[in-house]
């Protein structure tokens, strides 16, 4: 079956997005041809089909997005998968602020690297970075797990809830309650699923895990202002 | 010898006014426990307010409508601007957003039915959609907020309008908490947090940072909603008048202003009392901004913060606002702070448990501790029951009645046929403060303190 092509220069990104949502009719394969950083491409599908922008996208690629596949064959701008639920959303390129930012689920892959706040208020998606983070990545982060094939910038972790961040570089700093923990036998695992996943090869031994003491969990005085 | 005694037997009640009994308390509590204090409801102080205005109501300069007989119109539509399908309501009064965590199940339910009933929208919360909720409101608005807790695509398409939520009245500049004894295992899944965790929501959203962003935010909602659903904005009242130009750039259908009496479950109380402005100073800032950019009548506007009465509901129109919308006037319809409940037919006490927290009906805050005597700000299974949807719909639609025909009756009184043709003119103020915020003249002058005349 040949995909569906929208060439973004000719129609516009509404059309798309229209067409996404209510007239796939059977389409398994829609090309979205000269994104040119147009915002807002390809957000809101809940169907299991096969979405490639084919150039750099703007803010939200891919946002809140259920079930699809989607490839941003370029650079993603803020928010790339914001609020997904479940899907893939893979970016070729480098990934700017808050990529995967509160999302619930499903996988993302970040090829190059990623701006600040990757994973911020994430609620359960998986975040694979073939590049490195920026600062306060995973802040407030809630469930889900970050792997970093990179470094990490400041803060990394800050305010953390349950997501685990996996490190396989330096991490600069971490922020609040986020530290460094032993990996046992199921991160190792879950390292080596998420590497197959992304489609990386790097062995599962070279990463750290970073995870939340929980000592800001319960509102007490001994907290001293760290809230 | 004598007199010294007499001095020392006189009873000593000479108080501070700096340092007065509750300053007092204040400081007590601070040494004791080395925390700020986290408190339910608004700002306690006393603020100009809607009761510093009186309607001028016709005489022989005006004409007015038969109070009973002469129909008078409240039909409210809130979204023309870009959306495909506004909001229709039957009244200008709508229930406010309150979030399922700091309510129960239940107390949503009840919302939901009385609106339905009178033809008006209910909100979400921080805490995503209830089933319960969705059930019940005919229509419900969404919002969309800092945490994004429980915000999902598939509540963005069952929704019936989405609202961004910038910050609230009661804490313009903060994010909201959640504290851990109200987090059961219902609420923490919602939330996707740990059960028990005292919760901080954030007070900025993790995908934009301005005004510049905030308008391809509302563009991605407007994408995946399809055009279809109003956008709201919400903010608490600070510097009104640029935000809400800001947020008709954004492009918002509905710009939502919550003034500091607007109440919350959970707030540093420092918090409630000393940051935002007056909800009666807010409402003119932002119609003028409105008028400013040609938008008044295309960009509506929705006023909440200490709504009470159908006196209140008829100045903030005629001060400019579309609609307002009522919380802590909803819970207290439920029974808040009423000496009380109403379970299984019958009245009970609820006074053991007003006690425990330490306070007499009539004083309650404490919709932070997940305590309430009276089964609404509550996640206990228990206490959750005091509560009953049924009853509490009833309770909750006899108020929205009550406004809405002490709304009409002001607005007949003026000689109005739609409640929308409330004007400015209408009123006067009974304090220079009133008279500055609202900008209409000090009752008997023609003085407006601060404009040029």
């Amino acid at each position: 079956m040949t995909p569906v092509e929208f060439d973004l220069r000719k129609r516009s990104v509404r059309e798309l997005n229209e067409f996404l949502h209510r007239r796939l009719d059977g389409t398994r394969r829609v090309r979205a041809l000269n994104p040119d950083g147009a915002h807002a491409i390809a957000v809101g599908i809940n169907a299991p089909i096969d979405v490639d922008i084919e150039g750099h996208a703007g803010y939200y690629a891919a946002g809140m997005n259920q079930q699809a596949r989607v490839t941003v064959h370029g650079n993603a701008g803020p928010g790339v998968a914001e609020g997904m639920s479940s899907g893939r959303v893979h970016v070729k390129g480098f990934a700017s602020v808050a990529a995967g930012a509160a999302a619930h689920g499903g996988l993302l892959v970040i090829d190059g690297d990623a701006s600040l706040r990757c994973g911020i208020s994430m609620k359960g998606i998986d975040i694979v970075v073939g590049g490195s983070v920026g600062d306060y990545s995973a802040f407030m982060a809630q469930a889900g797990r970050v792997l970093v094939c990179g470094d990490a910038g400041d803060a990394l972790g800050d305010s953390l809830y349950e997501a685990v961040i996996y490190v396989r570089g330096q991490v600069k700093s971490f922020g609040a309650d986020a530290h460094e923990e032993p990996m046992t036998e199921a991160d190792h695992a879950a390292v080596s699923r998420l590497l197959a996943e992304a489609g990386f090869a790097h062995d599962p031994g070279e990463f750290r895990r970073v995870a939340s003491m929980r000592s800001l969990y319960n509102w007490t005085a001994d907290a001293n202002q760290e809230y | 010898m004598n007199k010294l005694v007499e001095l020392h037997r006189r009873f000593q009640e000479e108080g501070s006014a700096t340092f007065d009994r509750s300053m007092i308390d204040y400081i007590h509590r601070a040494a004791a426990t080395g925390l700020y204090e986290i408190r339910g409801l608004g700002a306690k102080r006393k603020l100009p307010h809607f009761d510093d205005l009186v309607f001028l109501g016709a005489s022989l300069s005006r004409y007015p409508l038969e109070g009973y007989r002469e129909k008078c119109h409240t039909k409210t539509v809130l979204g023309t601007r870009f959306a495909k399908k506004p909001v229709e309501l039957a009244i200008p009064i709508t229930i406010a957003g309150m979030s399922f965590g700091s309510l129960s199940a239940s107390v949503k339910d009840a919302l939901g039915r009385a609106a339905t009933e009178l033809g008006t929208s209910t909100t979400t919360g921080d805490g995503g959609m209830t089933s319960e909720e969705r059930r019940s409101s005919k229509t419900l608005v969404y919002q969309c907020l800092p945490s994004r807790y429980g915000f999902n695509a598939d509540d963005v398409r069952r929704a019936d309008a989405l609202e961004v939520v910038v910050g609230q009245g009661a804490k313009p500049g903060g994010g909201g908490m959640l504290l851990g004894m109200k987090i059961n295992e219902r609420v923490a899944r919602m939330r996707v947090l740990p059960q028990g965790v005292d919760q901080r929501s954030a007070s900025r959203h993790p995908d934009w940072t301005g005004p510049d962003d905030l308008a391809i935010k509302i563009r991605e909602l407007r994408e995946i909603s399809d055009w279809e659903k109003p956008i709201y904005v919400k903010f608490g009242a600070t510097r009104v008048y640029h935000d809400v130009k800001l947020a008709v750039h954004a492009g918002a259908d509905v710009v939502v202003i919550d003034g500091m009496q607007g109440g919350t479950a959970a707030t540093q109380a420092v918090f409630i009392e000393h940051v935002g402005i007056p909800t009666l100073a807010a409402i003119r800032q932002a119609v003028n901004a409105l008028e400013e950019l040609d938008m008044r009548g295309k960009v509506q506007l929705v006023v909440s913060g200490g709504i009470r009465t159908g006196a209140d509901v008829a100045k903030a129109l005629a001060l400019g606002a579309d609609a307002v919308s009522i919380g802590q006037g909803m819970l207290v319809a439920l029974g808040c702070n009423h000496d009380q409940y109403w379970q299984d037919g019958a009245f009970h006490s609820a006074a053991p448990d007003y006690a425990a927290l330490g306070v007499t009906p009539g004083h309650c805050h404490h919709c932070h501790t997940g305590r309430c005597p009276v089964g609404i700000t509550t996640q206990d299974a228990e206490l959750e029951r005091r509560l009953e949807p049924e009853a509490g719909a009833r309770r909750v639609r006899n108020y929205l009645k009550t406004l809405n025909m002490e709304l009409t009756t002001l607005a007949r009184a003026c000689g109005k046929q739609d409640v929308h043709h409330l004007e400015p003119e209408d009123l006067v103020a009974l304090t220079v403060e009133a008279a500055a915020m609202a900008r209409v003249p000090l009752a008997g002058t023609n003085w407006i303190p601060g404009s040029s005349a």
